[in-house]
């Protein structure tokens, strides 16, 4: 059948409409494939429609199952992109070396660029005023409180906030730190929230 | 600005101001967040309130760590700064998602001089756009047959949907307001100061941009 192997491709994702996936290499190439044989196949039976009426149908139900292979490709890598760009506001520019090993090498050059004009139009943010730039990765949450009690899940070494105390998280210590600077560390893993 | 000792959020001269502001840029993030479509920008607002940030946060520095006022103006300022963060991110979140069919209006927009973008989020889309266009080609667009190479804008376009209902708040009386029904029969009401509507987002879509109605 015709442009099965895509509609696999796709249900594959939506299994997961949470997560991102590896990305799936193999199946792209069989598609990629059969869309060059169904085209093959489509020219020559084209050239010999002038004689032969029989066969434009032929030709119509290829040519939609090209287009349609398409349209799930681009649907699939659409659907992939809004994936890591969640992945950039969750984890910054430096992604996981396991989340990193999920993606293509031409995904990851496109979350570069992403991530890149991202932060060039942060910075631009409230020049007028002196601001360097807003980071809006930042206050994803509403504040609730100044300071929130944290536990350090991993022995992270030295971390100095904005008031030029340096404080050492080290594994299974508690800290009671504002909420502001330890959003970024809550998201990447290394403390976690008890409250 | 003044070196006023008072680190209250309105101080002298601009005292309405200030509050002003933040009213006015509460409910630019209001209805922009409740809108289907992109409105215009406020940056005016924003780089204001940017402003008056800044000066708090100066005072803020010069009284003592454990001043209670200290802390509740901390607080305070976190919350505005979380408005601001919010508002630019929906915008961002809408510019990417309707990237195409905004940056066509905006090419129009920008030569009548009413642009809803800033020009930094303007330049943001079209870098979108132009990452995104070369991100399908090098996987995909490249590799399929000769014909169907061409990435074309108008099939990859997701307009928003305008005809969503949103529920609004009239700030003045407008008379005389459009329904279109899909049997073509129109139908005109009046939005009295004050009341509160369930409507199609379109046919209110100018009031909400000119500040007539404010969606809750």
């Amino acid at each position: 059948m015709f442009a099965e192997k895509v509609i696999e491709l796709l249900k594959e994702t939506e299994r997961n409409p949470e997560t991102i996936d590896q990305f799936n290499d193999e199946k792209i190439r069989q598609i990629l494939e059969e869309m060059q044989l169904l085209f093959k196949m489509n020219m020559n039976d084209a050239n010999a429609t002038m004689d032969n009426k029989a066969l434009w149908t032929t030709v119509q139900v290829r040519h939609s199952a090209l287009e349609r292979n398409k349209r799930c490709l681009l649907a699939y890598l659409y659907n992939r992109m809004n994936k890591i760009k969640t992945l950039r506001w969750e984890f910054g520019s430096v992604l996981p070396l396991d989340v990193r090993e999920l993606l293509a090498d031409e995904e990851y050059d496109w979350f570069t660029k992403y991530s890149s004009n991202l932060a060039t139009y942060m910075r631009s943010l409230g020049q007028d005023t002196g601001y360097n730039g807003i980071d809006l990765t930042e206050n994803l949450k509403p504040p609730k409180s100044l300071y929130i009690e944290v536990l350090c899940v991993l022995d992270y070494g030295k971390l100095e906030l904005e008031d030029g105390d340096v404080i050492m998280l080290k594994k299974n210590s508690r800290h009671f730190l504002p909420t502001t600077e330890c959003q970024t560390l809550i998201r990447q893993g290394i403390l976690k929230q008890i409250t | 600005m003044d070196s006023n000792e008072d680190i209250y959020l309105s101080d002298n001269e601009e005292e309405i101001t200030a509050e002003i502001v933040l009213k006015t840029l509460q409910s630019a993030w209001q209805n922009e967040r409740l809108a289907p479509e992109i409105l215009p920008h406020r940056s005016d607002m924003v780089e204001c309130m940017l402003g008056q940030l800044q000066h708090m946060e100066r005072n803020i520095s010069k009284l003592p760590k454990t001043d209670l006022r200290a802390s509740i103006h901390k607080m305070e300022i976190s919350r505005i700064k979380f408005i601001i963060c919010n508002y630019l991110k929906i915008r961002l979140n809408k510019i990417e998602k309707y990237c195409i069919p905004i940056i066509k209006d905006e090419r129009q927009r920008t030569d009548s001089g009413t642009n809803y973008l800033t020009p930094s989020e303007y330049k943001y889309a079209q870098e979108y756009l132009l990452n995104m266009e070369n991100h399908m080609k090098n996987v995909i667009l490249n590799k399929v047959p000769g014909n169907m190479q061409s990435f074309d804008m108008n099939k990859m376009a997701e307009h928003p949907n305008l005809q969503t209902h949103v529920f609004l708040k009239a700030h003045e009386t407008v008379n005389g307001v459009v329904l279109e029904d899909l049997v073509g029969e129109d139908e005109e009401i009046d939005l009295e100061e004050g009341s509160q509507h369930i409507l199609q987002y379109k046919p209110i879509a100018d009031l909400v941009k000119n500040g007539k109605v404010q969606l809750v």
